[in-house]
């Protein structure tokens, strides 16, 4: 028996993911999640392999996060970093990625503010490509291990109904969400101020609401993401003082909830602004165990997709 | 030269003419129109069995990008890409560097024009209406109407104050110069690369949303009924609304004309999920609501001319992440084709029709010589096969860029050749 295969030769996004594919990720962390238990946590399915990181964004955690993924998988990792756009560093997207490609590189993890980034870079050269987030498009590892660790805290996906607040316009992390939870069956909604709700998101199945209120006592989890404070300078809500007391989740409104509710958030949290301290704190948190299950789900795509070389 | 047009259709909208004829030309002057005429003297012949003779088509939208950007393109690779795709005149677009806003560049383009591809496209400069595009004060509009310019427009960008707008109605409302606008109010669109919508909150991308066309639209359509001597035409209409609004206003007896390019009647924005940047223009891609609304204005009149808005770019500008590329693909040598696929094989329009919106209509509004196709005229003639079947292949293409997101596409329909000044150029 040969070892499992993705049906794409890249990871670009969930979006047209098929749920076998995502299974199959999902199952391969399962094993990689046991590794990084055990007290040596390296082993050598990509030994050989050469993989760089290619960060047009500054990144500390998810870039750690690849690093620490594929180095337990014995790979060669080159990090390579540019703030801002490619041209503004007199080079472009694909010149880049060609000189990568003749240092004889096998993977390519990208993350780029533009949306489509990945797409391009898979166009332009051999490599196995990874969006470790493109702009406001997709961050796929993301919403693969918010998946997994609801997953491992449910049993299952089918029927979870999952509320992703705050600022759903501008994030990868709640598409990438939206596209792999409807996909395994569960119930998406999504709550924020309407000024940060995009055009038409109903039509990806995504229910939407504003008031906080009315969505805790409907979910079995929230997946809260960062506001930034750029959005309020741009006009499209007034202040971090409203939010937090419109938007916010605090312990007061999740206590409300008949049954108890799991709180995810990508990191990194603004405390008291769309979280307040005490549940960040709480045993509702799954914060902390999502960045041990980003490893393993990296590891797990890492190794899906070097595999089929 | 003397020409020989044997057995072609003759579509002539001004004499209302659509039947088979033979026209002999002398001298770039048609010399006879009739059936089975006689030649007494050396021709040389063309067949045009089941090909169409049209007055000379118009793109009233074009850019040329000389001077300034002759690496995109130039006057002369610009005319020999119309002449290939079926045109005899072009109206290029005052976005040059520096830009139409003074005399001696409208003339050198206008008399460049008549320097290359052996004069055969006539380039007719559309002039700023502000002087270096920036909407604040006017340009030289009387002396540049002198110099050859057929009509004023900041294209690339809208003239955005109301009260700029209303003082450039007033003052080419003189010169009965039409006054053509992009129309975008620029609150709404910053930082956008494609049109606001289910498509652009799956791709992540920021949007600009159709009533950023259809507010400008509305505002200059209410300027225009203050300044009723005025004439208004809005380029590249993409939104519903903006169709709706111009229908309107022509019903209450404004003076509104407008154009509609192939790609806003052909593509939607679900070409962007390909994050080609060949899709990516301004207006962008719309809806299929809105291509329907485009096909309905063209079937009723609403929409006047089809123009392509041609905006050549150069292949590495163009390759490069979605968000910084430049807006714009070129369109003068698939115009005929998609317009011919897209409007008259699925029947919105007649080939009739087409010539009208291709020929008639836009010389009428840029005032002009009309062409009639009749003897004692001058022949400015553009030669069309109706049915044929040919695939676009960028490679092919005469423009000096290959911006295209219709290669490899199957049309049927293209132009065949082209006669202006004495000339001939057959290409079929």
């Amino acid at each position: 028996m040969g070892s499992p295969k993705l049906q794409g030769r890249h990871l670009l996004g969930l979006d047209g993911i098929s749920k076998e594919d995502i299974v199959m990720i999902l199952d391969t962390a399962k094993s990689f999640r046991e590794v990084l238990d055990r007290p040596i946590k390296k082993v050598p399915p990509l030994q050989g392999k050469t993989i760089v990181n290619l960060f047009f964004e500054s990144s500390t955690r998810t870039r750690i996060s690849f690093e620490l993924a594929e180095r337990r998988l014995s790979a060669d990792v080159v990090n390579f970093a540019a703030s801002g756009s490619s041209v503004s560093k007199g080079e472009t997207l694909k010149d880049t990625a060609r000189n990568i490609e003749a240092m004889k590189i096998d993977m390519v993890v990208i993350r780029h503010s533009s949306p489509g980034s990945a797409h391009f870079l898979s166009r332009v050269v051999d490599a196995n490509v990874i969006n470790a987030g493109d702009g406001e498009h997709e961050h796929p590892t993301q919403a693969l291990l918010d998946m997994y660790t609801l997953r491992e805290k449910y049993g299952t996906l089918e029927g979870l109904r999952v509320c992703i607040v705050g600022d759903i316009t501008h994030s990868r992390v709640a598409r990438s969400n939206i596209f792999g939870l409807r996909t395994m069956g569960a119930e998406v909604s999504v709550c924020g101020p309407a000024t940060l709700i995009p055009h038409d998101i109903e039509a990806l199945g995504a229910k939407v609401y504003h008031r906080i209120e009315d969505i805790i006592p409907r979910v079995d989890a929230l997946n809260v993401l960062r506001i930034q404070l750029e959005r309020q300078q741009s006009g499209l809500f007034p202040s971090l003082r409203e939010y937090h007391r419109y938007f916010g989740v605090t312990i007061d409104r999740i206590s409300k909830a008949p049954k108890p509710i799991t709180i995810l958030h990508p990191g990194p949290i603004n405390r008291d602004v769309e979280i307040s301290a005490d549940v960040a704190d709480s045993e509702h948190s799954v914060i902390l165990e999502q960045v041990t299950n980003g490893v393993a789900i990296r590891m797990a795509v890492l190794y899906l997709l070097g595999s089929t070389n | 030269m003397n020409i020989y047009l044997k057995n072609g259709t003759l579509i002539d909208p001004l004499s209302g003419r659509d039947e088979t004829l033979d026209v002999l030309i002398v001298d770039g002057v048609i010399e006879k129109v009739g059936k089975s005429v006689a030649a007494d003297r050396l021709f040389t012949v063309v067949d045009l069995k089941g090909k169409i003779v049209s007055p000379g088509l118009i793109d009233m939208h074009v850019h040329l990008r000389e001077p300034g950007f002759e690496h995109k393109e130039t006057i002369e690779t610009g005319c020999r890409s119309a002449a290939a795709g079926g045109f005899t005149a072009i109206c290029c677009m005052p976005n040059t560097s520096p830009a139409i806003d003074d005399e001696s560049v409208a003339r050198y383009v206008h008399e460049k024009g008549k320097s290359v591809c052996d004069g055969i496209v006539d380039v007719h400069p559309i002039a700023a209406a502000t002087k270096g595009r920036k909407g604040t004060e006017l340009s030289p509009i009387a002396e540049l109407v002198q110099a050859g310019a057929v009509g004023f427009s900041d294209d690339g960008s809208p003239i955005a104050s109301a009260e700029i707008m209303r003082r450039v109605l007033e003052y080419c409302s003189m010169y009965d110069a039409p006054v053509i606008q992009h129309a975008e109010e620029a609150a709404l669109t910053e930082g956008g690369s494609m049109n606001e919508g289910f498509v652009s909150t799956r791709l992540g991308l920021r949007g600009i949303p159709p009533i950023a066309e259809e507010l400008m639209v509305a505002r200059d359509l209410i300027l225009l009924q203050y300044v009723r001597s005025a004439r208004y035409h809005v380029a590249h209409v993409s939104a519903t609304r903006t169709v709706e609004l111009i229908r309107r206003a022509k019903s209450e007896g404004l003076n509104v004309s407008c154009e509609v390019t192939p790609h806003h009647f052909t593509l939607t924005d679900a070409a962007v999920e390909s994050f080609d940047t060949n899709t990516k223009m301004n207006p962008p891609l719309r809806t299929q609501e809105d291509v329907m609304a485009m096909k309905e204005g063209l079937r009723d009149g609403t929409i006047d001319v089809i123009a392509t808005d041609h905006a050549p770019h150069t292949i590495d500008e163009k390759e490069v992440e979605y968000t910084v590329a430049p807006f714009g693909i070129v369109g003068l040598e698939t115009a005929i084709g998609l317009s011919i696929t897209e409007l008259v094989r699925q029947k919105y329009i007649t080939m009739f029709q087409l010539i009208e919106k291709l020929s008639t209509n836009p010389r009428r509004l840029l005032r002009l010589p009309e062409i009639v196709i009749a003897e004692g005229t001058p022949a400015n003639l553009t030669l069309i096969d109706p049915t044929m079947d040919w695939t676009v292949d960028i490679r092919r293409f005469q423009s000096k860029s290959k911006n295209s997101p219709f290669h490899g596409r199957a049309l049927v329909g293209r132009s065949i050749g082209i006669i202006n000044h004495g000339k001939i150029l057959l290409t079929g």
